[in-house]
C-alpha cells in the first residue's frame, strides 16, 4: 500500500511490487479454481474433508491477497498497518469462532420445548 | 512513527519515511487511516459472518442451500470480481508514472467488471425471491441476504467511487491528491475481493456440501 505512494522514490520497490502482483494474481486464480472444481465435481467422498480443504484454501488465498494486493508487510507505516491487521484478525476469530462455538453448544444442550417447538437456532 | 525512532537500528529509515511523508502532503497518514477504516469494516463483516454461521442451518422448513445455490453463477461472479481486482492492478503502474489515459482505461474495465458482478448478484437475488426463497422465508435466508447484500452494497459504493475518479481524472489529471485517492480506492476494491473469498467459501461452497 505505501509502496504505491512511495514508488516514485523507489523504482526498485515498484518493480518488486509488480512481480508480487503477478505472482499473487496467478496464485489467487489457482486458489479460487481448486475449491470450485472440488465442490462442483461432486466433492470427495467425505464432506468433512472437502470442507476442511476449501476452508484451508480460503485462508491461504486471504493471506495471498493481503500480502500481494494490499501489500501488507512489517515495514509499511512503521508497522502500524500490520499491528492493526493482527488485532483485527484476533477480533474476527473471536467473533466468528466464538459465536458459532457458543451457540452450537447452547443449542445442543437446550432442553426440549414443552410444546415441541424448535429452538430458535437450527 | 515516534516510538520507532527509539529503536536505533530503525532510526535512519524512520527519518527517511518522515521526509517522504512531507512530499506526499500527508498521503501516508490518509493511507494508514483508510487502512484502519478497512479493518473496522472487516469487523462489520465478521459480525455478519458470525450471525450467518449461527443461523446457517435454521431453515424453518424452507429451502436448503443445496436446492437454491447455483454454483456456476457463483463461479461466474467470483471470476468477475477476481478479474476486476487484477485489472485494477494493471492500472497501478500507470498511476505511479502519471499516465492518465491508461489509468482511465483500466479503471473503466475494472468498473465494468464490478458492474457485471452487481448485475449478476441482483439477478440471483430476484431469482431467489421469485422462487419463494426471499429474506423473510427463514433465518438462514435472512442472514444470507444480509451478508451478501452488504458486500454487494460495498461493491456498488466502489462503482460510484470509480465513476467519480474517472470524471476527476479528466478534470485534474494525476495530481498527488488524485494518486492518494486512487491508492485508497485500490485498497477498498482489493478488500472487497478478500471479503468475497469468505462469502464464496463459507456461504456457497460450504453450504452446498454440508
Amino acid at each position: 500500500m505505501s509502496a504505491h505512494l512511495h514508488a516514485e522514490h523507489h523504482p526498485q520497490a515498484s518493480g518488486h511490487s509488480r512481480r508480487g502482483y503477478r505472482i499473487g494474481s496467478a496464485l489467487a486464480i489457482i486458489l479460487t479454481v481448486i475449491p470450485f472444481w472440488l465442490v462442483m465435481s461432486g466433492g470427495l467422498s467425505n464432506p468433512a474433508v472437502t470442507a476442511a480443504i476449501i476452508f484451508a484454501l480460503a485462508l491461504v488465498q486471504i493471506v495471498v491477497h493481503v500480502v500481494s494486493f494490499l501489500h501488507l508487510d512489517t515495514r509499511s507505516e512503521g508497522g502500524w498497518t500490520l499491528l492493526a491487521f493482527l488485532f483485527t484478525v484476533v477480533i474476527v476469530v473471536v467473533t466468528i469462532g466464538g459465536s458459532i462455538w457458543v451457540m452450537y453448544h447452547l443449542n445442543a444442550n437446550m432442553m426440549p420445548m414443552p410444546n415441541g417447538a424448535v429452538p430458535i437456532v437450527r | 512513527m515516534t516510538d520507532r525512532a527509539l529503536d536505533p537500528r530503525e532510526a535512519a529509515i524512520t527519518w527517511h519515511h518522515a521526509e517522504e511523508d512531507a512530499h506526499d502532503h500527508g498521503g501516508s497518514a490518509t493511507v494508514l487511516g483508510f487502512w484502519i477504516y478497512l479493518m473496522s469494516d472487516a469487523l462489520i463483516f465478521a459480525s455478519l459472518f458470525a450471525m450467518y454461521g449461527v443461523v446457517s442451518t435454521a431453515y424453518a422448513g424452507g429451502p436448503v442451500p443445496r436446492e437454491i445455490f447455483d454454483l456456476p453463477l457463483v463461479a461466474l461472479n467470483t471470476a468477475l470480481l477476481l478479474a476486476s481486482s487484477i485489472t485494477f492492478g494493471q492500472a497501478i503502474p500507470h498511476i505511479e508514472e502519471g499516465r492518465v489515459g491508461p489509468t482511465r482505461f483500466w479503471l473503466a474495465v475494472t468498473g465494468l467488471l464490478g458492474a457485471a458482478f452487481v448485475g449478476v448478484e441482483l439477478y440471483e437475488f430476484s431469482h431467489l425471491i421469485a422462487e419463494g426463497a426471499g429474506p423473510q422465508r427463514s433465518a438462514f435466508l435472512s442472514a444470507f441476504f444480509t451478508l451478501v447484500a452488504t458486500h454487494g452494497a460495498h461493491v456498488t459504493v466502489g462503482l460510484i467511487w470509480i465513476a467519480t475518479m474517472l470524471v476527476q481524472l479528466g478534470q485534474h489529471g494525476l495530481t498527488g491528491e488524485m494518486k492518494r485517492r486512487l491508492v485508497c480506492l485500490s485498497m477498498f476494491w482489493h478488500f472487497l475481493d478478500i471479503i468475497w473469498i469468505g462469502v464464496f467459501t463459507f456461504v456457497y461452497l460450504y453450504g452446498v456440501i454440508r
